[in-house]
Order: structure tokens, then C-alpha cells, then sequence
């Protein structure tokens, strides 16, 4: 088995704000796709949600501030699991609810230090 | 007579384990065998003794002194006493060493307690945790763990005799962890008694009192935990939660011959409705600080199946407490209960996709819960798996539940 790191970008910008209602159901996709890779026993570390706040560091001690969350693919969150190969990886990310709002799911394989 | 015949292995079970821990104590862990000599040699003589003249009147206090006496005599007769004990006693004022034996309520808690962490040492395994703790925790004979076990004596005594030597080896001694790391030797702890009520519970063994009694110990033991002040703390509130939600179904879900009935056909008058108050009493004070615990996750799910009625905030609950419980900890168990409620949850047709995903098919649960799957969706496809199920298990109440689940589907 392999590590991969699924990387979720959206335009958070332009993602409508649903009513309380749909936010919970978005919510319940979410922890039903996690559970179901959990419960293939594929799950590494659920990751994390990233807030919008951030810098971003360049040569010269120059520091922008944000992760530009304006831009069209923020990086909005991250999870690591694991797989046989990147296709099965690929697999496993199609099941992302990500897609329902036009956001994508990066797959890549973790090759350890 | 008669009534020594009955009252001695129930005072046998509760005294010797306490009598075991306070003399261990003060022997040290490495001779616990010393300790469960003069424990079995009282009862030994209990046993002569009140066969003969009838009980004492306070057979616990007589079991006390003989028990003292017994172990003063050892003390006196062996090196030990020179070695290990009388440099303690160098600052008695008394001209002939009259040691104490402590077996007041408060030290018998304490010695309990601390053999509870001695024996739940993380340098051996659970099995052999769980077999300690049954015998010197417990009071089971050897027998009897056979028996929970489902094997013999001898692996028993084995088993329990390389835990001895591996304790001796790691010098563990008899005392409270430091502060900084109960936390850590607690979860070991919590683990074993975990799976203590879980042998009792789901063992397919078929003395059911014995099975019980398993349970009502695992039981006893956290509560030991719960009054103390450095141990009571919110995982040990939910395991004991966990605890009384399925104890509370005791009655409800063994017959007569210790066949299991299966939830959904249990008669929920049996349930007990004091145990299942309990469980939501613990559960509320397990409901504090900032660490969410398996047992927590479990005690949550337990409490939904308390209530019968099929609802849709029932089995969404349910499905998201396994949700976060394979998060924390994969097992082929919660992988295939989740689906269960994911088909619950969110219907039949997305839970056989996810089903189909688990990799679990030398499992005979993994077939039967796909052939409940498909029971109404492909008669077929569901007798295939179920006919698979019955292959695999070994479990004769197992076999007529799927034998049943196959005929209900020629009426379909």
C-alpha cells in the first residue's frame, strides 16, 4: 500500500452559501465519503479544513498576505489515505462531494523520506 | 452445611481476589503466587472448617484472620521476611515486630486498583491481560477461563504462567502510575476490561451465567476506577455507559439454551430499564473535556439502540457515531455495522456499493449482512451470499439465523 494526499480546491469565492439545511447535507456527504474510505480500513488522516487567513512567503523576505482565496482553485482542505496504486487512489477520490460545486480533488502519491 | 456449600464460591470469588491483592502487595508482584497460596489455602480450610462446625458468624471477618495469620506464618518461616519487609520495620517501637495486614476497605480498594494497572502492563498482550485479570482480578478458576476462552486448562495456565514470568521480567511493581502518565496506562486499562465485557458478551461459549458473571466483573472493575478521584475521568464515564446500554439487554437477547436472539426479535420488556438509565447517566458525565474516546463513540451508539423505533434521526445518528469510530480505529466489526447503517440511512442500493468495497470475504458477517442487502433488491445474488455466510461460520446459533434469513427468502 501507498500513501496519496488528496488535495480539495474549489473557488470558495463563488460557492453559493446554502441554507442551513443544505450546508448539513453537505456536511453528512462529506462524513459518509470519509467513513466509507475508513471503513475500507484506506483512511490514513482525515486531514483538515484551511482557514482563508494566510501569507505566503517568497526569496527576498517578501510576504504576501492570503493564500489568494480569491483565485479560482484555493486550496481548501486536505486528506491522506492510502491505496495499492495511484488508480485505485483516483478511484476512491471520485466519490468526492467536491465535484457538486465545481471544485477538484488532486491525487498524489506520498513517496516517504 | 448446604449453606456454606453455596456461600463459599461466592465469597471465594470476592475475597480471594481481594485478599490476593493486599497480600501481593505487600509480598511484591513477583511473588504473587505466595499470595494466591495462602489466598487458596484459607479457603482450603474454610471450607474444612465450616463443613464441619457451620459457618462462623462473620465468615468474612474469619477469612481475614485466617488469612493473616497465615501470611504472618509465612512471613515469619521465610527469608523474605528479613529481606523485604524488616527493613520497613526497623523504626517500630515495639520490641517483637507485629506486622499488620491492612485489609481494611479503603487498602483493599487501593491494592485492587493498583493490580488492576500492574496486571493491564503494556509488555503483555491483552489475552493474557484479560486471563490475568479474570483469575487475579476476577476470582475465575481456571476452569472457568477455559471455559470463557473456549479452549483447555493447560493453555490457560500457560498462558497465565508466561504473564507472570513477563511481569517479574519487567519488574512491574504494585502502585498508582505516576500522574503524568496515567492517562497512557490507563488506556491499557480501559482496553482490557473492554474486552473483558466484550469475552463475556459475545463469546459463543454456552454457560451463560458464567458468561454473565464475565460481564458484571468487567462491570465491577470500572466502577473501581470510577471512585477514584485520579481515575475517574470521562473515557471510563462512557466505557462504563457502554457497559449498562448493553448489559440492560441481558435478559432480552440469550434464551433458555443460550442461543442468541437477534435485536431486532428481542422482546424489549426484557430490557432493564434501570441499567439503560444508567447508561445515560454515565454517558452525560463522560460528556466533558475535550477527548473523544472510542468508547464514547460506542457508548452513543449503544444508547440509539436503547431506543426500538426505527427513525430516520436514529439510524443517521447511528451511521455518522461509525463514521468517526473507523476514524479512530479501524476493525472489520464497525466496518461492516456501518454499513448496516448506512443502508438504514441512506437505502439499500448506495450501501451494497460500499459493501462490495469492504475486501471482507473470508468474513461470514461480511456475506450475511450482503445477503440482507440484497434480500427484495436479487433473491439470487442474496441466497449466494448467504449460502457463503453459512459456509464460513462455525457458530451453530450463527447457522440458524442464516438458515432462517434463506427460507424467508422463498417467501419473498
Amino acid at each position: 500500500m501507498k500513501e496519496f494526499l488528496f488535495v480539495f480546491r474549489n473557488d470558495y469565492q463563488s460557492v453559493p452559501k446554502g441554507s442551513p439545511e443544505e450546508m448539513q447535507a453537505e456536511t453528512k456527504q462529506w462524513m459518509d465519503w470519509i467513513g466509507g474510505i475508513a471503513a475500507q480500513n484506506k483512511l490514513v488522516d482525515r486531514g483538515n479544513r484551511l482557514g482563508s487567513e494566510g501569507n505566503t512567503l517568497k526569496p527576498g523576505n517578501v510576504i504576501t498576505d492570503g493564500p489568494f482565496m480569491e483565485i479560482k482553485e484555493a486550496i481548501g482542505g486536505y486528506t491522506l489515505i492510502k491505496a495499492e496504486s495511484l488508480e485505485e487512489a483516483t478511484e476512491i477520490a471520485k466519490g468526492c462531494p467536491i465535484f457538486q460545486s465545481g471544485g477538484s480533488v488532486e491525487v498524489r502519491v506520498i513517496n516517504p523520506l | 452445611m448446604e449453606q456454606s456449600e453455596e456461600l463459599i464460591p461466592h465469597l471465594f470469588r470476592t475475597e480471594y481476589t481481594k485478599l490476593t491483592a493486599v497480600l501481593t502487595k505487600i509480598f511484591g508482584l513477583e511473588h504473587i503466587e505466595i499470595a494466591e497460596d495462602i489466598s487458596s489455602d484459607t479457603f482450603l480450610l474454610a471450607s474444612e472448617t465450616w463443613g464441619i462446625k457451620g459457618l462462623p458468624e462473620n465468615p468474612v471477618a474469619w477469612l481475614y484472620t485466617v488469612a493473616k495469620n497465615k501470611a504472618k506464618d509465612y512471613l515469619k518461616r521465610n527469608t523474605l521476611f528479613e529481606q523485604k519487609i524488616m527493613p520497613h520495620m526497623q523504626y517500630s517501637t515495639s520490641e517483637i515486630p507485629e506486622f499488620d495486614i491492612d485489609l481494611s476497605e479503603q487498602n483493599i480498594t487501593d491494592c485492587q486498583l493498583q493490580m488492576m494497572f500492574a496486571i493491564c502492563h503494556p509488555s503483555i498482550s491483552s489475552e493474557a491481560q484479560i486471563s490475568l485479570s479474570l483469575r487475579v482480578l476476577c476470582g475465575f478458576g481456571i476452569d472457568e477461563i477455559a471455559t470463557a476462552f473456549l479452549t483447555n486448562k493447560e493453555v490457560i495456565n500457560k498462558r497465565l504462567f508466561r504473564a507472570k514470568e513477563k511481569l517479574r521480567e519487567e519488574q512491574v511493581k504494585i502502585e498508582f502510575p505516576n500522574p503524568s502518565a496515567i492517562e497512557e496506562r490507563l488506556d491499557v486499562v480501559l482496553r482490557t476490561l473492554y474486552l473483558l465485557f466484550n469475552e463475556g458478551y459475545y463469546s459463543s461459549g454456552k454457560d451463560v451465567t458464567l458468561r454473565k458473571d464475565v460481564c458484571l466483573e468487567a462491570m465491577r472493575l470500572t466502577n473501581l476506577l470510577l471512585e477514584n478521584k485520579s481515575t475517574n475521568k470521562p473515557a471510563v464515564n462512557a466505557l462504563i455507559s457502554l457497559m449498562c446500554f448493553h448489559a440492560s439487554r441481558f435478559e432480552a437477547r440469550i434464551n433458555i439454551n443460550g442461543e442468541t436472539i437477534l435485536y431486532q426479535d428481542q422482546n424489549e420488556n426484557l430490557w432493564n430499564t434501570e441499567l439503560i438509565l444508567q447508561g445515560q447517566y454515565f454517558l452525560n458525565h463522560a460528556s466533558v473535556g475535550n477527548k473523544l474516546s472510542k468508547y464514547h463513540l460506542e457508548a452513543g451508539i449503544a444508547y440509539w439502540h436503547t431506543l426500538k423505533q426505527d427513525t430516520d434521526e436514529k439510524w443517521e445518528s447511528i451511521l455518522q457515531l461509525y463514521n468517526k469510530l473507523l476514524q479512530l480505529e479501524y476493525s472489520p466489526m464497525a466496518a461492516l455495522n456501518r454499513t448496516y447503517a448506512l443502508s438504514k440511512a441512506n437505502g439499500k442500493k448506495e450501501a451494497i456499493i460500499e459493501a462490495e468495497k469492504l475486501n471482507l470475504s473470508n468474513n461470514h458477517l461480511y456475506h450475511a449482512l450482503l445477503g440482507n442487502l440484497y434480500t427484495g433488491i436479487d433473491t439470487d445474488i442474496a441466497r449466494s451470499h448467504y449460502q457463503a455466510a453459512l459456509k464460513l461460520t462455525k457458530s451453530k446459533a450463527d447457522k440458524m439465523v442464516i438458515d432462517r434469513n434463506i427460507s424467508n427468502l422463498d417467501t419473498i
